[in-house]
């Protein structure tokens, strides 16, 4: 009785609050984690800014994103390209951060990510066939991603559907059958396309933030503002999705509608991100193992993920920006190398 | 028993079709003589004998090796996610092959072999001792280990090819989806020496691999030792499947895809599962060598692009009609 009139309770480690029809109990260590996560991508991100062809003072930075600005060419730099960019890597990066983590759920497998259910293999298709045979400029090439994306990820969820249930393990299975014949038909658009051709696909495979305009930038933001509570709000049903089909009905939850729901949510969200960014498939699988591991929480790790993926997007960024002089270094290959090196160094040193 | 006839009647029967078929139409008796009664002046003798006879053969051996190193792999990590790629083998191989090319402007597909061996050596080498193996042969933490180095080194590679001239990539994306045109016997005589010794270790490994796939306590419970397993099944994956993707290129679907055929007709039992994913395994390789050979003649598609483009959908329809067991 004394714990719920009090809506907010303290017991070590995480705050408790509870109401009559809901209660929520938060970690400490999660939430310190995720905004220190928070600050760092928001420093980057400044100091992003700042860099590029035309060097921008960090004050003047500043006062330009507050309405303070001069004017300009500067102010143009700032407002039209620079912070598109940013926010389409943000924002990018959250979106696959929380894709990840729910196909991760879903699927009951460190190893999941969009591409679990064929997404980013299928996205490749839909952008490979515009390229290759239409030869297709880089909305049409956007788009017919998304689409390919979208609709290999339904054809796998259908084909998965057997006696009004999709197990988890079924759809792992067959994502990878459908993966696998996907990836062979963009080997053979690559293999027998134009050498030209192969190359610019070759370089859209790998994901890039060049030349981003605000419509990027509002699409992705939408998409992630929109989906991703949606996804924090069932994160304890998937939680006890994860305990088991059997277990997680008696514990009250519509399986299969929320798998269904959540799934689609993080399709949505690869579909986004895509859209904005290219391919960043990597994202997707490590930045949940990532935020899990530096978390220690045992819940689906929705925010601290989103936290995260922005980080590791924003700083590939930053370091595709400072070190691409001479080096042609696509933001895909680069979150590539910092989530994987990351990933090496955190599971090397942590014991057990 | 019985099954594994069966399947060896199928193998001989590809085998048969992979000597016969090719973009240049050669005469069933020609064929025949250049087995029995070769002459070294008649080119479609040579032919023969020195392109589709050695490629057949890889393709047993490759796709026996993958199938093998496959299933240890699943057993192992129990993933079904994981393939012998996992290890960061095909990625090292890559590495290894397009710096090769980029670098040292090899275009020789035998020095390929030698690079790319060294490659997947070190590359599963090094996901190992990453992923602490044989301390504690954590599944989790060994297949995020070879996730997270794979991924590195294929940026790496990717890296080297968007800054490289167009040839190196033009030589690469051909290397990269996997192909047996033009292996002959300098390719063969190695790759069937390591696969040998890889499928040795695999079958001394068989016992060993039923306790581990229930889990490491359990395993533990039952004698097994970790640190043994997991030594001895992480040097057979290195050895099979380095030479074979050193050998074809990256071949990702059949050590992906044959232990799960093999599971739904012999049950989970090694000492029968290993023999026949190997037998599927090498089915599925020589079929899609041959048929890549006539889909599209002059050309031809390599056979990882065939295994994948054929064996997708028939991997999809057989998940969908059974039920597949659990690792």
């Amino acid at each position: 009785m004394n714990r719920v009139s009090s809506p907010l309770s303290r017991t070590p480690g995480r705050f408790v609050w509870r109401s009559r029809r809901m209660s929520f109990a938060v970690g400490i260590r999660p939430v310190a984690i995720t905004l220190c996560l928070l600050v760092v991508t928001l420093c980057a991100a400044l100091f992003a800014i700042t860099l590029g062809r035309v060097p921008v003072p960090f004050m003047e930075v500043i006062a330009t994103l507050f309405g303070q600005g001069e004017g300009g060419m500067r102010e143009q730099v700032i407002l039209n390209l620079r912070l598109p960019r940013l926010l389409v890597a943000i924002f990018a990066g959250a979106a696959l951060g929380v894709s990840g983590a729910v196909f991760q759920s879903v699927s009951r497998n460190a190893l999941g990510s969009p591409d679990v259910i064929g997404f980013t293999t299928g996205a490749a298709t839909g952008a490979l066939f515009q390229i290759v045979i239409f030869g297709g400029g880089p909305l049409a090439v956007a788009l017919s991603a998304m689409f390919g994306g979208l609709a290999t990820a339904t054809v796998v969820y259908l084909l998965s559907f057997k006696h009004g249930v999709t197990g988890g393990y079924r759809l792992v299975l067959i994502g990878i059958g459908a993966g696998a014949t996907l990836s062979a038909l963009n080997g053979l658009m690559l293999v027998k396309g134009d050498l030209d051709n192969a190359i610019t696909a070759n370089l859209w495979l790998a994901g890039s933030l060049d030349a981003r305009n605000w419509d990027h930038a509002r699409t992705v933001m939408g998409g992630a503002l929109l989906l991703v509570p949606l996804i924090g709000l069932a994160a304890t049903r998937l939680r006890m999705i994860e305990m088991g089909d059997d277990l997680a009905r008696q514990l009250g939850v519509h399986v299969e509608r929320t798998r269904f729901a959540m799934i689609a949510c993080a399709v949505l969200l690869a579909g986004v991100a895509t859209g904005a960014a290219g391919p960043i498939a990597f994202l997707a699988l490590a930045a949940p193992q990532l935020a899990a591991r530096l978390t220690a929480s045992r819940g689906v790790p929705v925010l601290s993920a989103a936290a995260m993926g922005a980080f590791l997007l924003v700083i590939a960024d930053l370091i595709t920006q400072y070190i691409a002089a001479d080096l042609i270094l696509p933001i895909g290959r680069t979150t590539g190398l910092v989530g994987g090196l990351y990933l090496l160094w955190l599971l090397t040193r942590k014991r057990g | 028993m019985a099954g594994l006839c069966a399947l060896g009647i199928l193998l001989l029967g590809a085998v048969v079709f992979g000597i016969i078929a090719g973009a240049r139409p050669i005469p069933l008796v020609t064929t025949w003589n250049a087995i029995t009664h070769f002459d070294p002046a008649d080119s479609d003798h040579l032919l023969v004998r020195l392109l589709r006879i050695p490629r057949t053969l890889l393709a047993i051996v490759v796709g026996a090796a993958l199938g093998a190193a496959g299933t240890i792999m699943q057993a192992l990590t129990r993933n079904p996610l994981s393939d012998p790629g996992i290890l960061g083998i095909n990625a090292g191989a890559a590495m290894a092959v397009t710096g090769a090319i980029a670098f040292l402007g090899i275009t020789d597909v035998t020095a390929y072999m030698a690079f790319g061996i060294a490659g997947a050596a070190l590359a599963g080498a090094a996901v190992y001792l990453l992923g602490n193996l044989g301390q504690n042969g954590d599944p989790v933490r060994v297949v995020l280990a070879g996730a997270a180095l794979s991924v590195v080194l294929m940026s790496l590679t990717q890296i080297i090819l968007v800054n490289s001239d167009e040839q190196v990539f033009d030589q690469f994306r051909n290397w990269s989806v996997g192909s047996l045109q033009g292996r002959s016997y300098p390719v063969l005589v190695p790759a069937f020496a390591l696969s040998s010794v890889g499928i040795l270790i695999t079958f001394t490994l068989a016992k060993a691999l039923d306790t581990a796939a229930l889990g490491a306590d359990l395993a533990k419970a039952l004698g097994g030792n970790p640190l043994y397993i997991w030594s001895f099944s992480a040097l057979a994956v290195i050895v099979l499947s380095g030479t074979a993707t050193a050998a074809a290129g990256p071949i990702g679907f059949v050590g992906l895809t044959a232990p799960y055929i093999a599971r739904l007709i012999t049950g989970p039992g090694h000492r029968w599962l290993l023999p026949y994913a190997m037998t599927i395994a090498a089915l599925l390789l020589v079929s899609a060598d041959a048929l890549g050979r006539v889909i599209a003649p002059p050309g031809e598609v390599g056979v990882g692009i065939m295994v994948a483009l054929m064996g997708g959908p028939f991997f999809i329809a057989l998940v969908r009609r059974h039920r597949i067991s659990k690792l």
